[in-house]
């Protein structure tokens, strides 16, 4: 059994600050990470390793520094990393993505065929989740997305069952490898790697692959140019012209009574909607 | 499979070839599962009417699903909140649903009928379907629009959405390709008004597809019994925390306020991520968009990914100990001051203020 996992290296969300005059990403010396998101689909890939001796192979597209996040990976006990590095890969929105993972995903197969491809809900830069669904409809892999649970894999039969998370329950879904498989957050825990895989991970000799090394079939579907969607504008968000009444007092008990004042008077609907309900409330007291 | 409506872009050009030219109207997906249609359909109804009115076209619903009565009822729905036609499409197979019949079927829809725009609402089945029409169709696909508007210059489709984890917004646009596809998650665009009696056009189309080729079956469905994220979605009154409350103890000064309200709680990211609260509590860009009457946040600094998430709130009340917090740019009225010390005044006051309303009536 062949698993790949797609991870992407970035930005530490919390740590990311906006130039106050420029209104642009202030990038230098922010660290960087495995899309938190990834770890799930990363611990229950190996987990596939642990029960039934899958090889997990773990793929990302990125600049040359995204190395880091694949030796991390491997830290973890992933068995081979492959970086898909390229200018040709340079601003490339999610269908430009999904195509040169899909092309890469190919050529890992033709190594060793690939059963399952894993990947993260979504990444914290990007948050659009469409990715992995375009990675399953270029290469027609059954897509499940949003899962929560593995619940058995017949590898005779090729056969796999899962928890989708759905809105308002769950779906139980039975679907035939090869498949692509989402994970949904808080469903596993990443583990600690052991020594055997730091040492491991920090000899490891990366596979690195151009456009051309992964048989990306037409360039001009990458990057930029195979880009449908066009950024116009990056702007932060105007701030009110009207910016929020103070409600000041001379203690915090006239402040707290003052602010009670203005929201009633302001919305009578909200001072109905709170005395209905209060009173409610003290008539199931009372009975 | 379905064919690809648009050829791939070849450059970086404004120009629409004279055969996408031809997609005209605004199409939004009416999300119907298990029988029931995702409220957040009308209200992309409501916002697929103005960019259709800007453009002087057409708003239509898409149903796909079960032969069952039910549709006709959604459709009358659609009708109500403001569509002007309904295209149909009723297979047994899409009982359930599975990506494949669906992608197979929506792109069916499209590639005869050939819409301009195509809003979708960002659910788990939403964002699932949108990305394989989106890859299949080779068109843009934007995802958590916070705004739709239209560029009259190019007749294009202007998403924007936060970028950058939230730091910043950006605007984007598909040029080269159509449909011009882009999901919105729920109750972050306002509920257009219902008007009973309204009546439109219902085209049925066939999905043509038998259920021996679709691979993935649906064994089972658990409902949920717990249903918080209705209930925050949906919350006339909330209350919730932020970082500037310092530790976990004091989150149960949020309780307490809420309590004494008869409110939800919630909070931030970083409150989800230190384990304070539960994901489904979470609210903000990445979590549950609100648009209660009354919102109270207690020591949130206001980033955009929170921003997002509650701008559609009539109320908000905003306590900070920092004058110069984000949260004061958006909110209604300002605290400025500890909310650890404040919270416990204003529940107080609260309760004293809807306890002597109790004992005059």
């Amino acid at each position: 059994m062949h698993v790949v996992v797609c991870i992407k290296q970035v930005p530490d969300s919390a740590q990311i600050r906006v130039h106050p005059v420029t209104n642009t990403i202030m990038r230098q010396g922010v660290p960087t990470i495995i899309n938190p998101y990834d770890l799930f689909a990363l611990e229950e890939a190996l987990r596939l390793k642990d029960k039934l001796g899958a090889k997990v192979t773990v793929l990302t597209m990125g600049p040359p520094m995204a190395d880091q996040a694949l030796r991390k990976a491997l830290t973890f006990g992933c068995d081979e990393a492959i970086l898909l590095s390229d200018r040709a890969f340079a601003g490339s929105d999610t269908l430009a993505t999904s195509y040169a993972l899909a092309s890469a995903i190919t050529k890992i197969g033709q190594s060793q065929p690939v059963d399952i491809v894993f990947c993260g809900k979504q990444t914290i830069d990007g948050d659009t989740a469409q990715v992995g669904p375009g990675i399953a409809t270029r290469l027609n892999l059954q897509q499940l997305t949003y899962v929560s649970k593995i619940v058995s894999i017949d590898q005779a039969a090729r056969e796999i069952v899962v928890h989708r998370r759905a809105e308002g329950g769950v779906q139980v879904l039975k679907t035939s490898m090869p498949c692509l498989i989402t994970m949904l957050e808080d469903t596993n825990h990443i583990r600690f790697g052991t020594m055997d895989d730091a040492f491991r991970a920090a000899r490891y000799e990366l596979t690195k692959w151009t456009a051309t090394d992964a048989g990306v079939p037409d360039v001009s579907q990458c990057g930029l140019r195979g880009s449908p969607t066009v950024v116009k504008k990056v702007f932060a968000p105007t701030a009110k012209t009207v910016k929020a009444t103070p409600i000041t007092g001379d203690s915090m008990e006239a402040q707290a009574k003052s602010l009670i004042d203005t929201i009633f008077a302001a919305h009578p609907g909200i001072q109905e909607d709170l005395e209905n309900s209060a009173a409610a409330n003290s008539q199931g007291a009372q009975s | 499979m379905t064919e690809p409506a648009t050829a791939r872009p070849a450059g970086r050009t404004t120009e629409l070839d004279e055969r996408l030219a031809a997609y005209k109207g605004v199409w939004v997906y009416i999300e119907m599962e298990r029988g029931h249609v995702h409220p957040v359909s009308w209200e992309l109804i409501g916002e697929g009417r103005k960019l259709a009115d800007r453009l002087g076209v057409e708003v239509w619903g898409v149903i796909l699903a079960a032969p069952s009565p039910a549709n006709q009822v959604a459709a009358a729905e659609a009708f109500a909140h403001g569509a002007d036609g309904v295209y149909l499409m009723e297979d047994p197979i899409l009982a359930d649903y599975r990506t494949v019949p669906y992608n197979h079927g929506l792109c069916a829809v499209v590639n005869q009928f050939k819409p301009e725009i195509l809003l979708v609402g960002a659910t788990t089945l939403g964002r699932d379907l949108a990305s394989a029409v989106a890859t299949t169709l080779f068109t843009g696909l934007t995802a958590d629009c916070t705004g739709l508007a239209i560029d009259m210059d190019t007749r294009s489709m202007a998403a924007t959405r936060p970028t950058f984890g939230g730091s910043l917004l950006c605007t984007i646009h598909t040029l080269k390709a159509r449909p011009q596809m882009a999901t919105v998650r729920p109750r972050v665009m306002a509920m257009p008004p219902r008007v009973a009696g309204k009546t439109g056009q219902i085209i049925n189309v066939p999905l043509a597809m038998r259920e021996e080729d679709v691979i993935t079956k649906v064994l089972d469905y658990i409902l949920d019994r717990d249903s918080n994220e209705a209930q925050l979605a949906f919350a006339d009154f909330i209350v919730a925390g932020g970082r500037g409350l310092g530790k976990v103890e004091n989150f149960r000064l949020v309780t307490d306020l809420a309590a004494v309200l008869g409110a939800e709680v919630g909070g931030t990211r970083p409150l989800v991520q230190g384990g304070w609260i539960g994901a489904d509590r979470q609210i903000g860009q990445t979590g549950k968009t609100i648009r209660p009457k009354l919102y109270i946040a207690a020591g949130i600094s206001g980033a955009i990914q929170h921003r997002v998430g509650v701008e559609g709130a009539d109320c908000i009340v905003a306590i900070n100990s920092d004058p110069n917090a984000p949260i004061f740019d958006f909110a209604h009225y300002a605290l400025v001051g500890d909310a650890v010390k404040i919270l416990p005044v204003l529940t107080e006051a609260f309760r004293a203020r809807l306890a002597a309303h109790r004992k005059s009536i």
